[in-house]
């Protein structure tokens, strides 16, 4: 036992550094992580009819009153898109985002009952949450390859389509979004742990975020004077960068994705130092 | 000796008493401006410190298990919370060598609509079980919750009996090589507290791990620990055996005042805003006495209207035992009150408790919840009744007067 003793060393201490993570907790924790995952599954679908259907309805929706409303109404280009496709390729990326961030962004409050009894490391809810938000990720991305396969072969646009070898990056693109949502999720958690008051911030802030990147609208309408407030936005890139990869349409440079992928880096660090200086004694403040 | 396996070197843990956490956004900016021009004086005050831990220092060695005693507010709970790390002390060093377990409370995490089955390995891998170890011990889990029947029902169908024995059949098979219990033995019925009591004796002597134990229940203490940590009011008294532990918890004691304010007693999450007690006392500050009437009162303030409303005052040995409670509507119709201030007064006829010390405590009771509850809130002597000639008969129990008629028996 000594031998196994020796191998789980605790050392309880305050004010441990900011960056110092419990690395070897959140690899014991892994099977939690899975569980976590699993669990958030099952509990949100137990009870529905459709399940996991919803996922489907909802993204279709939304493009159907997009194309209708800024498409055929307003007159928003879609780069030559077609509108369904456009809204729903848009989507993709920007709904896992706010998926990610909404569920992480109450990472400490939502947890507080079970922070406050057990210990485990306390990135591990948030890390689950960006798993679980990927099952719906996984179906809107199905319902979008459908909506890509009959235009490629059913419409006139069919031709033009091109998809190359760059769509092997599409999966790099998501974690990009994983972690900028989790960052972002985990700077709020930590600042609402401590005032409740601006927990109403985060379905403004996602909004007005929505509304900032190019979802409804592609990146080429933002006039030339703008452009750098949309390259300081890295869901803009995001959201751009999703459309040429799938739909090989849109204006993103290296450039301005390279500067979207240095912003998401910091506020995932910062998210994590802030949310786990926070964490360390949360539960003395609930 | 062996070497210990727990170390802890000058422990302290300091908390804010008073409107903690609770600043909002616009509080933090209005000191964070004053800070800037340097008026220190606009500080808020502080309502001041309280420090729930104070350089405790231990060594436990391995396979020991060791009960924490003291009384409210000795730090017991901060000590145990500080081990499992759900928060980190103010000052000084703990060093554990090996995996800790902590069960604060039973079923953290139990999710109602997930299965005993997915519940199992979601509770087991959030007390740091990995998937194969909780694999291999599902058949004894179950076996030990006596659930066999129902594992593939959801939790939220359970009686809540059947949920603390799931929950605590997951914790009793946990293998860390320390175990860290509070209070959780006050569960489910005799049989099954039995069970969980065996079950922990084992683990220490057959596994070799290392307990630590917060119980007010001395029977408890007394069989399963060689050893207590005695705390007083966040000092340690150092690990004693645990006979000298029981009888210096026990040993008489300076008794409260017959009457006691309520309204500034710390309270638990969401108690005491709509409904607060205020005081209780005994009228006129009367003293109890054995055999005579006694009247009680508890003054208590409503700020919402209340139905099926009572107010209930429960009288614990020094050994954590519930002996008597006297519920306002026990036997009557329950109270519905306006929003104000009220007296609410208990009297008893013939006070059948004997000359002892009690631990004294208050709730206020709505329906099936209680808006305010709080727990040793005194310590009353029971005086002895100078026309009883009865009392050194029996040890401390209830001794009523009865009704008595003699009849010779004709053969």
């Amino acid at each position: 036992m000594t031998a196994h003793a020796s191998t789980h060393r605790i050392q309880i201490r305050p004010n441990q550094s900011w960056l110092r993570l419990d690395w070897v907790g959140l690899w014991q924790y892994r099977d939690l992580l899975v569980l976590l995952v699993q669990r958030d599954f099952t509990a949100k679908y137990q009870q529905t009819i459709l399940g996991p259907l919803w996922f489907i309805v909802n993204p279709l929706i939304n493009a159907f009153v997009f194309t209708v409303l800024f498409s055929r109404i307003i007159g928003i280009s879609t780069d030559g898109i077609p509108p369904m496709l456009f809204y729903l390729g848009g989507q993709l990326s920007w709904n896992y985002f706010a998926n990610v961030l909404g569920s992480t962004g109450n990472s400490l409050t939502g947890n507080a009952g079970i922070f406050s009894k057990v210990y485990f490391p306390r990135l591990i809810p948030p890390f689950a949450m960006c798993g679980s938000s990927l099952i719906a990720f996984v179906v809107q991305l199905a319902v979008f390859g459908v909506v890509w396969g009959y235009n490629f072969f059913f419409t006139p646009y069919g031709e033009s389509m091109n998809v190359g070898w760059s769509l092997l990056l599409f999966p790099l693109l998501i974690l990009q979004t994983a972690a900028l949502g989790l960052g972002t999720g985990l700077v709020l958690s930590a600042i609402t742990a401590k005032y409740r008051d601006l927990q109403q911030l985060t379905g403004y802030l996602l909004q007005i975020w929505m509304y900032a990147t190019p979802v409804i609208y592609p990146l080429s309408r933002i006039p030339e004077d703008w452009r750098w407030v949309a390259n300081l936005n890295p869901m803009a890139a995001i959201v751009e960068s999703t459309r040429v990869l799938l739909l090989g349409v849109g204006s993103v440079t290296f450039a301005t994705h390279a500067v979207s992928i240095l912003v998401t880096v910091s506020v995932l660090l910062g998210g994590i130092v802030l949310y786990q200086r926070t964490a360390r004694t949360f539960v003395d403040t609930v | 000796m062996s070497k210990p396996i727990i170390t802890a070197r000058g422990v302290s843990k300091r908390y804010q008493l008073g409107q903690i956490g609770m600043t909002s956004f616009r509080d933090e900016l209005e000191r964070l401006s004053s800070r800037l021009r340097r008026k220190e004086a606009s500080t808020p005050a502080r309502t001041g410190e309280f420090w729930a831990l104070q350089n405790v220092d231990f060594d436990i060695s391995a396979g020991e298990i060791i009960g924490v005693i003291g009384r409210n507010g000795a730090g017991k709970s901060t000590l145990l919370k500080i081990l499992s790390r759900t928060t980190e002390p103010t000052n000084g060093e703990i060093n554990m060598h090996g995996r800790v377990g902590s069960l604060l409370e039973v079923g953290t995490g139990f999710h109602p609509d997930l299965s005993g089955r997915q519940n199992i390995f979601l509770n087991g891998a959030i007390l740091g079980m990995s998937r194969s170890e909780v694999a291999a011990k599902f058949d004894e889990i179950v076996a030990f919750a006596e659930l066999s029947a129902f594992i593939d029902t959801p939790v939220k169908r359970y009686s809540s009996g059947m949920y603390v024995r799931l929950a605590f059949a997951v914790a009793a098979h946990l293998e860390p090589e320390i175990l860290i219990l509070d209070e959780v033995l006050a569960v489910g019925d005799a049989d099954f507290q039995r069970k969980c009591l065996n079950r922990m004796s084992e683990i220490s002597t057959s596994d070799g791990r290392t307990i630590l134990l917060v119980s007010h229940n001395m029977q408890a203490l007394r069989r399963l620990c060689g050893k207590c940590l005695y705390l007083e009011r966040g000092k340690s008294l150092g690990i004693m055996p645990v006979e000298d532990a029981i009888a210096r918890y026990t040993q008489h004691s300076q008794p409260s005042p017959p009457i006691v304010r309520l309204e500034d007693r710390p309270r638990g999450h969401a108690e005491g805003s709509r409904v607060r007690l205020l005081e209780i006392g005994t009228t006129g500050g009367q003293p109890i006495r054995y055999g005579h009437p006694i009247q009680f009162y508890v003054e208590f303030r409503l700020l919402e209207p209340v139905r099926r409303f009572a107010i209930g005052i429960g009288f614990n040995t020094r050994e954590g035992q519930r002996v008597l409670t006297l519920d306002s509507d026990t036997m009557q119709p329950a109270l519905d009150l306006e929003p104000g201030s009220y007296r609410v007064t208990l009297g008893v006829n013939f006070w059948l408790l004997p000359e002892s010390q009690y631990h004294i405590t208050c709730a206020a009771i709505e329906g099936s919840t209680y808006p305010d509850a709080l727990s040793d809130v005194a310590l009353w002597d029971v005086l002895p009744a100078p026309e009883d000639e009865t009392t050194h008969r029996s040890s401390p129990n209830a001794r009523p007067p009865v009704a008595v008629a003699v009849r010779e028996l004709i053969a």
